[in-house]
């Protein structure tokens, strides 16, 4: 049986295009940019400045509060300027940019062989720490704060996402296939900081050589558990995972430390593996490189700060003309309207379409026909809440619970007379957190 | 018929009746809720939208706080100072108010202004500001023109030509709705005789709003040199008047390389 939650959606999933090919390197030759806010909270302070050498993996940006991440340098070379750039976001953010010399000379990293059980919580934290790691499936959440919660002795299960439910992305699954041991070891130090904890390892049922390589290597762990999730969007959502493998809910105002879950994506494993054995900070990353403009869709090694169109380039360029690009995934990442934009520490694909189905259909009239409440994984009404929208009816759009929504896109992606539900009630969503920032 | 039977159901009844009459006296004695007659005066004088553009909850709102003496005579923007004359008459007071308009700080059109990319989504201002880079429009300052200000104007006096919100003057009544309404905060309250107008709201560098639009302020500040009365000042490269000191002359919207004075 497969473990899943109630609603979603079975779009394309795209994923034959890049699934079996080989990450590549890619060592890049342009100027690197590295926007200094690449996480949630607050943004790094630069510790460089203009001119200055820089080494692989040099801090040059430290954490700016208590949630925040150090950012490194992951090529060799000069400090050209500090200044805003534009990021996949759409907006300029503050960015050192550094001349690439191409020599890669690298600052030394200390490996660290202690054997798990003695590894120390503080130190493993600071490790996490120091290295800059940040949640790597796109939020960007300091992963050191996320691993030390309040309630720390109620944390009981911790679950790697696997799923990768977003289609054409298969960058996760690659780091899986190459790196299963580090993505192990990984869990097993963040284990470590919770006594009597549990791991979770959740992979789609669509990628069986993924199942049965960790269950091989697992098949003598009692404290890891490999969980087949059925294949279906929005399987690798925060909430929904948690709900499918463990049956808690959470909602809006909860953490999944409320119900003692903490859920890391299989590149963050990773990199706390790398960050805590090796001394290396989170300076490279997978990228997936696909769709159908691109003439050779794979995966790449990236070293974050790459620019997107170099990545492009190195794919082979485009085979006809896009449409559409977008950073992430298609059904949440967001589109991006230049290619002159670094790859960062949350960037897991690059899209490249040649059409643009949201943009060929004009948006009609509401059918009432409900799919959109059959398929809507935080069971609220988007048909509803979006003409509350419509009518500047604030107060009708929280009762009806509009903050619950994930902006995971399956009623937009569902909706027959092709209303934007999912733009309108993910926006207000904004509107509301403003107001109350106020 | 029994007559003594038709008398006494009378006698009942009409017993009953003065009963429950003088009860009914006694409570409403009793148990009256007192409205004050100067709220009841006030709301009849107010215009009855129920904009909230005085900052209370309708007119009820307004009228309660006139009467209690938390607001002024003057603290509805929409009857203007006629209304604001009679209801200084009942509650006194001071009642001059100087005449204020919304006027839309941007004139860059679809002509003058270029679009970063092609916009699919909701056609409202506020949704349209989490697409990337804050909306289409490539100045980030600039009017996006899909109308939030519009649909929350209840007097007709905001229209949207070219891409860009435009306001009657006249059927303003500077309640101050579409105000909070633009995402970009590009509507301003200025006085309705205000001789020149700075129409742009962007507070980049010149060589990036050159980039982007025609019709820019690139903070040169060529008027702040010339203004012979110091009332308009160069902010973070945006020309802004100070409108206390402001004569009227008009040397700045001569002066202005980028012709954004009016």
């Amino acid at each position: 049986m497969s473990f899943t939650f109630k609603g979603g959606i079975h779009p394309y999933e795209g994923k034959e295009l890049t699934m079996d090919k080989e990450v590549i390197e890619y060592l890049p030759k342009g100027d690197m940019v590295f926007p200094l806010s690449q996480h949630i909270g607050a943004p790094a302070k630069p510790v460089v400045k203009k001119g200055d050498r820089v080494l692989v993996g040099q801090l040059i940006a430290e954490a700016g509060g208590f949630v925040s991440a150090n950012i490194h340098s992951s090529v060799s070379g000069t400090v050209k300027v500090i200044e805003p750039r534009l990021t996949s976001s759409g907006s300029k953010v503050n960015s050192i940019v550094i001349e690439n010399d191409g020599k890669y000379e690298s600052v030394e990293f200390v490996p660290n062989n202690t054997p798990v059980g003695e590894l120390k919580k503080e130190e493993i934290l600071e490790a996490i720490k120091a290295a800059g790691v940040v949640g790597m499936g796109g939020a960007g959440f300091p992963t050191n704060v996320k691993l030390s919660p309040k309630n720390a002795d109620e944390i009981d299960t911790i679950i790697i996402n696997a799923s990768e439910c977003e289609p054409y992305l298969t960058s996760d699954y690659r780091r899986l296939m190459e790196e299963a041991d580090k993505v192990i070891e990984g869990l097993r130090i963040a284990l470590r900081l919770f006594d009597g904890a549990k791991g979770i390892i959740a992979v789609e049922d669509n990628k069986p050589k993924a199942i049965k390589l960790l269950q091989e290597k697992l098949k003598d762990d009692p404290d890891i558990k490999v969980n087949k999730m059925k294949t279906k969007y929005p399987e690798g959502a925060e909430r929904q995972l948690i709900y499918a493998n463990t049956k808690r809910y959470i909602n809006c105002k909860m953490l999944p430390a409320d119900v003692g879950c903490i859920v890391h994506n299989v590149d963050t494993a990773y990199a706390i593996c790398e960050a805590v054995r090796e001394g290396k900070p989170l300076i490279d990353r997978i990228v997936t490189v696909s769709g159908d403009a691109i003439q050779n869709p794979c995966n790449f090694l990236v070293r974050t700060g790459t620019n997107f169109a170099e990545l492009i380039e190195a794919a082979g360029g485009f085979k006809s003309e896009p449409e559409k690009i977008i950073a992430g995934g298609p059904m949440m990442g967001k589109a991006v309207y230049q290619t002159d934009i670094p790859i960062t520490k949350g960037a897991s694909a690059i899209l490249c379409m040649t059409k643009d189905e949201v943009a060929e259909n004009e948006p009609g009239a509401c059918i009432r026909c409900g799919r959109c409440v059959s398929v809507c994984p935080g069971r609220v009404m988007p048909n509803a809440l979006a003409d509350c929208v419509e009518h500047n009816d604030i107060e009708g759009f929280l009762e009806g619970n509009g903050m619950e929504c994930c902006e995971c896109g399956c009623c937009s992606y569902i909706c027959p007379a092709k209303r934007h539900l999912t733009q309108t009630i993910a926006g207000t969503r904004k509107l509301v957190l403003a107001s109350k920032k106020k | 018929m029994n007559f003594m039977s038709v008398a006494l159901a009378a006698a009942v009844v009409g017993v009953v009746g003065i009963l429950a009459g003088i009860l009914l006296g006694i409570a409403s004695e009793k148990f009256k809720v007192k409205v004050d007659e100067k709220e009841i005066k006030i709301r009849e004088l107010l215009p009855g939208n129920n904009c909230g553009g005085c900052g209370y909850p309708g007119c009820d709102g307004l009228a309660a706080a006139i009467a209690k003496g938390e607001a002024k005579a003057n603290g509805c923007p929409v009857g203007g100072d006629t209304v604001a004359n009679q209801i200084a008459e009942i509650v006194g007071g001071d009642t001059s108010s100087e005449k204020k308009v919304a006027c839309v700080k941007c004139i860059g059109n679809c002509e003058k202004a270029k679009d970063s990319y092609e916009y699919v989504g909701p056609m409202d201002c506020r949704l349209a500001a989490n697409a990337p880079g804050g909306g289409p429009k490539g100045c980030s300052h600039g009017c996006l023109g899909f109308g939030s200000c519009k649909s929350v104007c209840q007097f007709g006096a905001i229209t949207i030509k070219d891409g860009i919100a435009l306001i009657d003057k006249d059927k303003c009544k500077s309640c101050g709705l579409c105000v909070s309404a633009c995402p970009r905060h590009i509507i301003e309250m200025i006085p309705y005789e205000a001789p020149v107008i700075v129409e742009c709201n962007s507070k980049d560098f010149g060589k990036e709003v050159k980039a982007v639009c025609q019709a820019g302020c690139i903070g040169c500040g060529i008027c702040q040199k010339n203004c012979p009365a110091e009332a308009i000042k160069v902010e973070n490269n945006l020309a802004v008047i100070d409108y206390e000191k402001c004569t009227g002359c008009g040397t700045c919207k001569e002066k202005c390389p980028v012709k954004i004075i009016k």
